[in-house]
């Protein structure tokens, strides 16, 4: 009884209380803005002159057919490349040049493409490596397990499980995440992003490789994720119907430039981006 | 946590630990008989019960959930308080005495507190199942006129939001788990947190007034009205009052000595009447603790947490888990395959025989002891089983193989015959004498009668009154001098004078030559069989008996597998030549089987087909309780049985699906149809005698 009060609170003080004003959806306040942003690897331009913002509390779909630049975008913005030209302006700062650990110091996670999880350990061990940056006690202290640093685990563990009822893997909580079939891995790998409690989700593919019913549930879970921790997210996604359900403002890239940027519906009807997805009339 | 240390007493203590896991021995028995405390009889409502626990055993737990991982347990005094809150809640949102309170959802602590809150108002719950479709919740709600709904979370909310203009008189739905309802603004929805904080305010202003609502409460007030899944269309409701429902309850509370030790999972859909009775019902006369499961993917690893004394399963779960065990066996090392097969197979010879008391000899009975240390034991465990006391299936017949293999493991595995109309029992089989293909003894204060054309009556304390609002089919159900008519053909097995279920007395039929054709006799047989999971047999007013088959993708896909037999899907796994070679000899058994009972040898089925769909509950196919619903599938494949009986060899199927989020589909094929031998009582007994 005492733990589930207990329980209760931390969900009313820790992820619940940014959602209360996030009800009207409004997104004033810009989270990260990219200025003409240009990549290239050799004589192989990946992004050339990109602008576009990410805005609290939405969220924001980078969408665009294959080689377009995606995933190199969200590795920008993830520090992991770093830009020959433009700035990065994240929560009013301009960015330096910096590593992923340090993004991820400031709040931002994500998922792969290709699930990056360990596969040999648990689903709820794996969930635990994303509270690391939010642990305080030493190696040796840790080792011992006892004292400030038991009570420290056993609170990190309590986040994880309040993820796990939120993402319902509850029933693979013990199991080796590489037993696990794609569907859910992704869900775990989320799970494991969602542990950080980021500022800025970053979703490479979150989608990629499933099926109807299993790709439903993962809309689902991103919308609630939203909406429940007000959670910003940036998601990169091949399905057009998908994105286009789910997001607020949709960027298109194509062969590394920007071909529009709006809502749905201005995205869906515009003709470059017709053009780019179903072929070249001309 | 529980089981690890019954395992540690088997090191310790053996005899002891084996004897109280292997059920009471008639001594223990006796003793518990006439000692059970039972609450005093003038406790006539749940309420009432439920008050007398919290003050008689107020830290005594009454309830747990599994929550974040931590089993969180309320104790009956906590309980109460929940109760009293949420009643109050209820009362300041308008609830008056009779009104209906739907309530959907798993099985959660609130959703039964709900329950109780509303039946301490004098209000009548009405428990939906869970996973019914908007359609069938709008039948319903709207048969019952139900004006509040109690509901689990935002699924259920958007299947009431979609049938809501149809239901004029429900006026508020309350739910459980707020998660994404966030951004839902409509007036009509109340998180339970809030209902119970009103609640709190109510009484402040209303001081004492749950007591006086719990005083209110009647014998002959409705406690519940639980609609029947209904093998036949339209589901009925079946109205249970308070007072004989407990009545009911206190006899087989006494009947299985259960006390306020024990324990159960519920984790069957809380509107069946098996789990209102067994758990909910059970658990508030005796004051035993209710554990809840995590969520439906955690049963198994839940049910090994906990570790029951009191356990009820239908046989399909029985089932399901054998065919899991001896899969997950056949991947194992040699050394523990060889062990378990061995074992398994010295509980088969003894196991039973120790079980029931009977005279075994030293030998044995020490192996046997050295099999529960080394199998029987660990593998009791790993299923949960370790502390069970008593377990109970019903629902459809079981295997007698499948019956005798958990009893050879210790297992005190007993069959009841039961039916919402009665709440709950008719007969049950007392401790020791059990046997496969009876359903036990009448129950005490029941009675039974057999009426010319073989159908079952029954006369019990907690009988219903009659179906909500069906003047017809409770006249049909009930008979003048108060018996209710069963449905069900059978008789009394002379030798042991318990009671034996051959069919659905409706679906007991003739073919086209006159002779006896009981079609689910025949489709209980196939279905012992692990690669059968569902059979239909057809054959009423025709010269031969036919049948569809459905397949178990389990146990089929494993044997594909070791057979490098490969498939893509459901269908294709269907249509394999060689399933039907192997699924056309069980067929051949049970014939033979049929042949040697003269009365049943016409019921012999000819030719066959395996489905290319399973069949469902959401296609309209089973009832909720996965009971296949004859009518319906007639129609829907009306065509495969023409073909069945035409001589044709292969035949398209096509038919509508719904899938599960309730948009339709086609699915197409082409079906083999296949013979099979069958017998004349003669050539059985030829064959035998040559073999």
């Amino acid at each position: 009884m005492n733990a589930l009060a207990a329980a209760e609170r931390s969900l009313a003080t820790s992820p619940g209380s940014t959602a209360e004003n996030n009800k009207e959806r409004a997104f004033g306040e810009t989270l990260l803005e990219v200025k003409n942003i240009s990549l290239s690897f050799g004589g192989v331009k990946a992004l050339s002159d990109i602008s576009f913002d990410i805005r609290k509390g939405e969220v924001r779909a980078i969408i665009g057919p294959n080689g377009a630049g995606k995933t190199s975008m969200l590795n920008v913005i993830n520090g992991f490349y770093h830009p020959q030209e433009g700035t990065i302006t994240y929560k009013g700062q301009v960015r330096r040049k910096m590593r992923p650990h340090n993004a991820a110091k400031q709040g931002i996670a994500r998922t792969f493409q290709n699930v990056a999880l360990f596969k040999g350990m648990s689903t709820l061990d794996n969930i635990m490596t994303g509270r690391l940056l939010k642990m305080r006690g030493n190696l040796l202290l840790q080792a011992l397990y006892w004292g400030p640093n038991l009570r420290e685990e056993m609170r990190h563990r309590e986040f994880c499980e309040h993820i796990i009822d939120f993402l319902e893997i509850q029933a693979i909580r013990k199991t080796p995440v590489g037993r696990l079939p794609y569907g859910l891995q992704k869900r775990v790998e989320l799970a494991r992003a969602l542990a950080m409690e980021p500022d800025l989700l970053l979703l490479d593919e979150p989608m990629a490789g499933m099926n109807v019913e299993e790709k439903e549930d993962m809309c689902r879970f991103i919308l609630d994720v939203n909406e429940e921790f007000g959670t910003t997210i940036a998601l990169i996604e091949h399905d057009m119907g998908v994105v286009m359900d789910i997001s607020d403002r949709i960027v298109v890239l194509d062969y590394g430039r920007k071909l529009a940027d709006g809502p749905p519906d201005e995205v869906r009807n515009n003709e470059e981006v017709i053009r780019a997805y179903l072929g070249a009339g001309d | 946590m529980r089981n690890d240390r019954a395992l540690w007493t088997l090191f310790i203590l053996p005899h002891e630990a084996l004897r109280t896991e292997a059920g009471s021995g008639p001594a223990e028995e006796g003793e518990q008989m006439s000692s059970i405390p039972l609450p005093p009889e003038e406790l006539d409502t749940f309420p009432k019960l439920l008050a007398h626990h919290a003050k008689v055993r107020p830290h005594r737990p009454a309830m747990r959930e599994k929550d974040y991982g931590i089993w969180q347990t309320w104790t009956w005094k906590q309980v109460q308080e929940e109760v009293r809150r949420f009643t109050a809640g209820l009362a300041a949102m308008g609830l008056r005495r009779r009104d209906k309170v739907a309530i959907i959802g798993d099985n959660r602590p609130r959703l039964y507190w709900a329950l109780t809150a509303t039946q301490a108002l004098g209000g009548i719950p009405v428990p939906l199942y869970q996973d019914a479709v908007a359609e069938e919740l709008a039948a319903i709600l709207q048969h019952a006129e139900v004006r509040f709904a109690v509901v689990e979370d935002q699924e259920q909310v958007d299947k009431l939001l979609e049938i809501r203009e149809r239901c004029p008189t429900l006026e508020q739905i309350i739910y459980d788990d707020p998660r994404g309802l966030r951004n839902y603004q409509q007036p009509f929805l109340h998180d339970y947190d809030r209902v119970q904080e009103e609640g709190r305010a109510y009484e402040t202003r209303h001081p004492g007034f749950y007591e006086e609502e719990v005083a209110k409460g009647r014998a002959e007030d409705i406690s519940i009205i639980l609609y029947t899944s209904g093998t036949t269309g339209r589901s009925k409701g079946a109205i249970l009052a308070a007072g004989p429902s407990i009545r009911a309850l206190r006899d087989t509370v006494v009947f299985d000595g259960l006390t306020e030790r024990d324990q159960v999972l519920a984790y069957l859909p809380p509107a069946w009447v098996g789990d209102h009775y067994l758990n909910y019902g059970q658990s508030m006369v005796a004051g035993f603790c209710m554990a809840c499961p995590e969520s439906a993917a955690t049963v198994e690893e839940d049910l090994r947490e906990i570790g029951p004394t009191f356990y009820f399963a239908p046989p399909r779960i029985f089932e399901s888990l054998l065919t899991r065990v001896m899969i997950r066996m056949e991947d194992a090392g040699r050394l523990k395959r060889k062990l378990f097969h061995h074992f398994i197979g010295h509980a088969r010879r003894y196991g039973e025989r120790i079980l029931n008391g009977e005279k075994v000899p030293l030998g044995p009975r020490l192996y046997y002891r050295l099999g529960e240390l080394l199998v029987y034991g660990p593998l009791k465990n790993v299923l949960g089983f370790s502390n069970i006391r008593v377990a109970y299936t019903a629902g459809e017949a079981i295997g007698p193989d499948l019956f005798s293999f958990y009893r050879s493991l210790g297992l005190n595995l007993k069959q009841l015959y039961g039916q919402t109309e009665a709440f709950l029992y008719v007969t049950a089989q007392p401790d020791g004498e059990i046997y496969a293909e009876t359903v036990g003894p009448v129950m005490p204060n029941v009675e039974v009668r057999i009426d010319q054309n073989g159908e079952i009556l029954f006369k019990s304390p907690g009988q219903f009154l009659g179906y909500y609002k069906d003047e017809e089919n409770s006249a049909e159900v009930l008979t003048e001098d108060g018996f209710v008519r069963t449905g069900d053909a059978g008789y009394f097995d002379e030798a042991t004078g318990h009671l034996k279920i051959i069919d659905r007395a409706r679906d007991v039929g003739q073919l086209a030559d006159g002779s006896l054709f009981a079609p689910k006799y025949v489709e209980n047989k196939l279905k012992f069989f692990p690669f059968i999971k569902e059979a239909v047999v057809f054959g009423h007013q025709r010269p031969f008996a036919t049948a569809f088959i459905n397949i178990d993708m389990d146990a089929v896909g494993n044997w594909a597998e070791r057979h490098s037999i490969q498939y893509g899907s459901y269908q294709e796994l269907a249509a394999l030549p060689k399933l039907y070679e192997v699924i056309g000899e069980n067929i051949e058994q049970v014939n033979r089987d049929l042949s040697r009972d003269p009365k049943l040898a016409g019921c012999q089925v000819r030719r066959f087909l395996i489905l290319h769909k399973e069949l469902d509950a959401d296609d309209g196919e089973l009832t909720r309780t996965r009971k296949v619903r004859r009518r319906i599938i007639q129609e829907r494949y009306g065509n495969l049985i023409d073909a069945l009986y035409d001589g044709s060899k292969r035949v398209h199927a096509s038919v509508e699906v719904t899938f599960e989020d309730g948009r339709k589909g086609r699915l197409d094929g082409d079906l083999a149809i296949a013979e099979v031998r069958h017998f004349v009582a003669e050539q059985a007994l030829a064959q035998e005698a040559a073999e």
